[in-house]
């Protein structure tokens, strides 16, 4: 169900420093190469299993190759956990052929379902969880400003990230504070204390945002941000950056035509 | 509800996606006017606030919880154009940074919890505003009722789409049921802190409530441009 996933660590919390190829490279070209291995992922037929297996191959090559520590990957992974749950349903609830697994009756449709579910989505978690540890933040909205994204968006979207810290503390020391005053709630009528913090937040932050603009303009700010380092995907980056989504588009193919 | 890649199959996923552009392409028009340097600014830390409204777990019955999709209290607070935005803002970045809910299905996720949630929300608020007196309690009975049919009208889309293009084995009829019956609960939350959080806000800062501009456009002293006089 999303949410919570913010609790300790910052935006930036989720980088692991390094200078790495993966690290190096310009934030555009990792966010397209990002979301052409997912399609292609997502494109793949269930029955072809080997395909997931090279995609696995590459996403561990990447992470290699990225320095991002395999047990850390992995503990990322735990926000698919929901969806797990629900994919290990389907065996159990699907509809017939079934299958005789240790002794437990199984829909055959029903586990191709979980096995679609589970492989795609932790491979596309996985690619998202190495550019999140490889990419600061202020170099992805940068990045998704060089892919032209809307200015209104990525300017939101700036706004939003650097404040969200400060926010998200906010939050936090609001429910210490209710915590302090014996507040643990067990029923949705014990939400109100909730409710009234969540206007209280919102008020000061929509204050914040007016006293943020007003010292943003006396500092000359007129709409954009100046780019500090101007980034330009070199030739060669450029190349290194398709490789991955290159062969996972053949894989994709090479799928379909052989399952 | 943020749903992860592979779990809607491609073809529905990119028609999903187009439809957001096209969505979000609408939003950014209509908001282009009212969103000046200045706006752009409260919009972000709207989203901000969204994103760590997004956190609030509350209790639905014992044991169990949800939290707020905050698409209804957006579109309430800001209007449904800058609403929709900030929503989109926060599910994006949420994907690209917590890889919660998968880039492929970044266009479901859009469509059902910011542009179903703000737009069809928003519409169930002016109705109700309509039906209801104008007055601060029809205010907030509107955004509560509103945000909590809005929740569920979401999963009701999701259903359709997991009829179009899901991958699951499972019949729709079970998915539909589960997710509307589970949605139905978190929507009733939804419902009361909304209407909670809208009564908050008018109780200190009437002028920031978008959607009761109508009561106070002839407040005493106070302008309803809400921008630049708390400062």
């Amino acid at each position: 169900m999303g949410g919570g996933h913010l609790g300790h660590a910052g935006t930036d919390g989720l980088l692991i420093p390094g200078s790495t190829v993966v690290h190096r490279a310009p934030a555009q070209l990792k966010i397209a190469a990002l979301l052409v291995f997912v399609l292609a992922v997502v494109a793949t037929p269930r029955e072809a299993v080997w395909a997931f297996a090279v995609y696995a191959v590459v996403i561990v090559g990447v992470a290699l190759v990225a320095a991002v520590p395999v047990l850390t990957l992995l503990r990322r992974l735990r926000i698919e956990v929901p969806f797990l749950g629900f994919a290990l349903f389907l065996p159990l609830l699907g509809s017939s052929p079934r299958v005789q697994v240790l002794g437990v009756s199984l829909s055959q449709p029903g586990l191709w379902a979980a096995w679609n579910i589970v492989a795609k989505g932790t491979l596309g978690v996985s690619a998202s969880i190495i550019l999140a540890a490889t990419t600061p933040v202020a170099e992805l909205l940068q990045g998704l400003e060089r892919l032209h994204l809307p200015r209104a968006l990525t300017a939101i979207a700036g706004f939003m990230v650097r404040y969200l810290d400060v926010i998200v503390g906010e939050a936090n020391r609001m429910s210490i504070a209710r915590q302090s005053r014996g507040y643990d709630p067990r029923w949705l009528w014990q939400a109100r204390a909730l409710a009234s913090s969540a206007g209280t937040l919102f008020v000061r932050s929509f204050e914040r945002g007016e006293r943020v603009h007003l010292a943003m303009a006396s500092r000359g700010y007129a709409g954009s941000m100046p780019e500090l380092h101007r980034r330009v995907a070199t030739a060669n980056e450029r190349v290194a950056a398709a490789a991955v989504p290159l062969l996972a588009v053949s894989v994709c193919v090479a799928a379909h035509l052989v399952p | 509800m943020h749903i992860p890649d592979g779990f809607i199959d491609a073809p529905t996923s990119a028609a999903a996606g187009a439809v957001a552009v096209g969505g979000v392409a609408i939003c950014l028009k209509k908001a282009a006017d009212q969103l000046d340097e200045k706006r752009v600014a409260l919009a972000g830390l709207t989203a901000a606030f969204i994103f760590a409204v997004q956190m609030l777990n509350f209790p639905v019955a014992s044991g169990t919880s949800g939290h707020l999709l905050g698409g209804v209290l957006a579109a309430v607070l800001v209007g449904p154009y800058i609403g929709a935005l900030c929503v989109t803002v926060v599910l994006s970045v949420q994907c690209l940074l917590f890889a919660d809910g998968g880039l492929s299905a970044l266009g479901l996720n859009v469509v059902n919890m910011a542009l179903v949630t703000a737009f069809g929300g928003y519409v169930i608020f002016l109705l109700l505003r309509k039906l209801l007196p104008r007055t601060v309690g029809g205010v907030v009975a509107s955004s509560g009722i509103a945000s909590a049919l809005g929740v569920v009208l979401a999963s009701l889309v999701f259903t359709i789409e997991y009829a179009i293009g899901g991958t699951g084995g499972a019949s729709i009829a079970t998915v539909g049921g589960a997710m509307v019956g589970v949605h139905v609960l978190i929507g009733i939350g939804e419902g009361v802190i909304t209407g909670l959080t809208v009564s908050a806000v008018l109780a200190s800062r009437p002028d920031l409530v978008h959607g009761a501009r109508d009561l106070y456009e002839r407040a005493p002293g106070g302008s309803p441009a809400l921008v630049g006089d708390a400062a």
